[in-house]
Formats: C-alpha cells, sequence, structure tokens
C-alpha cells in the first residue's frame, strides 16, 4: 500500500506527518519525493548513499551545422533555447527532454547528450528505517522524471510512504496519481484552507482516496473542519498548537520519539487508512 | 546608442519594473535621434524562462545598454554572450532611469543579481 502525504502549500507539517508516521509504524518504507527540497533527512540523520544518477536527454548544437535559424527555440516551449545572432545557447536545466529541437532542425544540427537531473539516495541497509529520496540539482525544472525514477525503487513488499512536493503542479500530481491512498495535511487558517481546496481538487480529479491531518489545531478557525464535516471527508488527526512540539520541530527531532504516546495515534490513524481501504471507501 | 528600460508601460512615463523577466513591457530609447520605441515584453507569458525569452526580445530588438533592476543567471548569460551592457537600480518613471543612467547613477553589473527562480515559485 502507497500512502501519499501532500499538501496544497509548503510549510504545513507534512515532512512531520510523513517522518512521524514512517517511525511509528516501522517497518515501512518511507520515500522523499519533495525533491526540490527534501527534508525528511534532516529529522532522521541516516547516512545516506548514492542509488543512481537520473539523466535526460538535452540538446546540444553543432556550431557548424547550424544555420541560426532559430526553429528550434520557437518550438521549445520551455524556452531552453536562445536563438542569438552568433550561436545557440542551450540551457540545460530548464530542457525537459522531449526531443522535438531535434525533429524541427532540418540542418541536423542538434546533437543529444545526457544532462545529470539530479540524484536518487537511500538509507545504507542497516539503518534503522528504509528510507530512499530524490535530490533535484538547483535551478532544474523537470523534477517529475526524478520522481518517476524514484518511484521505481519502492520496495512493494512493505507499505510506503511517501513526501510528496508542495502545491498541485505535475511533480505533486505524479506521486498522488501513483498512490493508494493521499493524506491531506493542512491548517485551519484562511490561506490554508484556500490552498487545501486546491489540493482537494487535484486528489478528486486522480480519484485517489483521501483524509485529512488538521496540523496546529487550535490555532486557526474551524472552517476546514466544518467544510470536511459537510464534504464526508474524514479527519483522520489533529496535531495540537503545541509548544513541546514546535519546540522538537525546531531541534530537528521527530516529535514521537520524545512523545511515545503519540507513536500509537499516528499507528491508528494508519489503521484506519488500511480499513478505508478495504472497505472500499473514502473517495466522495 | 540604444537604451532598453523595464517598464510597466510603454513611454517615458510609465513607471520602470525592476523585475527584468515579468516585466510588462520595454521601453527602447535611441540616444542619437531620440526615439521612443516599446516592446511587449514576451517573458510573462512562458511558463518556464520567462528571462530567456524577454533577454532574447532585448538582442533583437538591438538595444546597447539595459537599465532595470535584477537580472537571473539565465537572463544574464544571454546578454552578457552579446555584449549588452545591464545597469541595475532604476527607479521612478522611464524618463527618471535615463537620467539617473546619464548622471552616473546606476551600477554595471558583470554577474546576476537574482535567483533563476525569482517570480517563477508557487505561481
Ligand atoms: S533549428 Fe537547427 S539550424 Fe536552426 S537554429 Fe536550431 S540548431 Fe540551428
Ligand atoms: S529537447 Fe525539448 S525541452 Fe529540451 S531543448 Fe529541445 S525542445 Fe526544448
Amino acid at each position: 500500500m502507497k500512502v501519499a502525504i501532500a499538501s496544497g502549500k509548503g510549510g504545513t507539517g507534512k515532512t512531520t506527518v510523513a517522518v512521524n508516521l514512517a517511525l511509528s509504524l516501522g517497518g515501512v518504507h518511507l520515500l522523499d519525493c519533495d525533491v526540490e527540497e527534501p527534508n525528511c533527512n534532516l529529522f532522521l540523520g541516516l547516512e545516506l548513499e548514492k542509488l543512481e544518477y537520473v539523466t535526460c536527454q538535452v540538446p546540444e548544437i553543432d556550431p557548424e551545422k547550424c544555420t541560426l535559424c532559430g526553429k528550434c527555440a520557437d518550438f521549445c516551449r520551455y524556452n531552453a533555447l536562445a536563438a542569438l545572432p552568433s550561436r545557440v545557447l542551450v540551457f540545460p536545466a530548464l530542457c525537459h527532454g522531449c526531443g522535438g529541437c531535434g525533429l524541427v532542425c532540418t540542418e541536423g544540427a542538434v546533437r543529444e547528450k545526457p544532462g545529470i537531473l539530479g540524484i536518487l539516495e537511500s538509507a545504507r541497509s542497516d539503518s534503522s528505517l528504509e528510507f530512499s529520496r530524490g535530490v533535484l540539482n538547483v535551478g532544474e525544472a523537470a523534477a517529475t522524471p526524478l520522481i518517476r525514477a524514484l518511484q521505481r525503487h519502492i520496495d512493494n513488499s512493505r507499505p510506503a510512504i511517501i513526501d510528496s512536493p508542495p502545491g498541485v503542479a505535475c511533480p505533486v500530481l505524479a506521486v498522488i496519481g501513483a498512490a493508494d491512498y493521499c493524506v491531506l495535511v493542512t491548517e485551519s487558517t484562511p490561506f490554508g484552507f484556500h490552498d487545501f481546496r486546491l489540493a482537494l481538487e487535484a486528489v478528486k480529479a486522480l480519484k485517489v482516496p483521501f483524509g485529512v491531518v488538521l496540523n496546529r489545531d487550535g490555532l486557526g478557525d474551524s472552517r476546514v473542519e466544518e467544510f470536511c464535516g459537510a464534504k464526508g471527508i474524514p479527519i483522520l488527526l489533529r496535531i495540537p498548537d503545541d509548544r513541546r512540539i514546535a519546540q522538537l520541530y525546531s531541534e530537528g527531532i521527530p516529535f514521537v520519539e520524545e512523545m511515545p504516546e503519540w507513536k500509537e495515534k499516528f499507528a491508528g490513524m494508519f489503521s484506519a487508512i488500511r480499513a478505508i481501504m478495504e472497505s472500499g471507501e473514502g473517495t466522495e | 546608442m540604444k537604451v532598453c528600460i523595464s517598464s510597466t508601460g510603454k513611454d517615458l512615463e510609465s513607471e520602470v519594473d525592476p523585475q527584468f523577466g515579468r516585466c510588462g513591457y520595454f521601453v527602447i530609447v535611441d540616444l542619437d535621434t531620440g526615439s521612443v520605441t516599446s516592446l511587449k515584453n514576451p517573458g510573462p507569458e512562458a511558463s518556464g524562462g520567462s528571462g530567456i525569452r524577454a533577454a532574447e526580445a532585448i538582442v533583437n530588438s538591438k538595444a546597447d545598454i539595459l537599465l532595470t533592476g535584477s537580472v537571473g543567471p539565465n537572463s544574464f548569460s544571454i546578454l552578457s554572450e552579446v555584449g549588452v551592457e545591464v545597469r541595475v537600480g532604476v527607479k521612478g518613471t522611464v524618463a527618471d532611469a535615463l537620467k539617473q543612467y546619464e548622471a552616473g547613477d546606476l551600477c554595471i553589473i558583470d554577474s546576476p543579481n537574482s535567483s533563476a527562480h525569482n517570480g517563477m515559485k508557487n505561481s
């Protein structure tokens, strides 16, 4: 079973939920798919080793053949090419490897070479937790291929807990779309509610069953709660706005380690998700 | 010599826009003839790489100098490739920016002064 932990925006506690849930359960595979800011290991401190580099084909322009016609740059919808009077400049970090520039070039001036998108890493096999993550190169635009490559390393023999990137863009959909269940983490504040509803629409469109974790509960108002009540969306867990939890967070300590009573709550949430999955409910 | 200013509008009275890649227009002033033209910035319409589209437009406009606020690494590599001088610190209207330039108040930069993803994230 693959459970994605997502949120409409960053900073709502998505990583906290993913890490604490994985530690509470034990025997799961935790994956950090938030490849632009993979923060899980800040709390885990595991020793990581390289799994593989992920590459994508990027163009290289042969100045001997290029007539500077500019067709390639016009074609590239990611703006990874700039046709200048003197030469065509390639910006590999923006390239999505579609190969289109090579197709539109009538001079055969476009060659392809592998460009590195990022790296996949995992915790050493003697670690306390099975953990893998992807790290996107700084400034690199193509997160989705790196995430897909990381997903191929999911250990299917055990439950997977997947920390998704924030937001609702393409990389997020790749993570949620491949999951069996999605946990949406939100705060009950006006901004939190707005982003939560965007995330909700995305999850619904993907037809993935979902439930909600309310983080810093007690801080804002009750709008998320009322909304979920009206729509029959399960609230799986409430993490209170608690000084001790905030303190541990700022020290980079997963709070279940110091407050073991929370392990049971996280384990309870996971059982509830299992029960929902088995009964085939969960979506509206 | 042609000077290009990143702006919110099309003429000398328009406010400058310090965001190079995402500004609405470029106002181009030919200092030799005094002619003023404008160019719509193609950058904001790009889903990514807006600075690249914007810089390409500047290059095609044959401007020699760009007056703006901030330029990211991708745009900068294009502008420096073709030798467009980049000066930053514009304030007020386009006409004000020209005065600042003529008074020598705008400094030349020789490296990008903003990150590639400025104005792109979460949008
Ligand atoms: S399409 Fe081919 S010939 Fe034309 S600018 Fe691009 S690389 Fe050069
Ligand atoms: S391969 Fe596709 S994304 Fe990459 S530069 Fe060529 S056209 Fe652009």
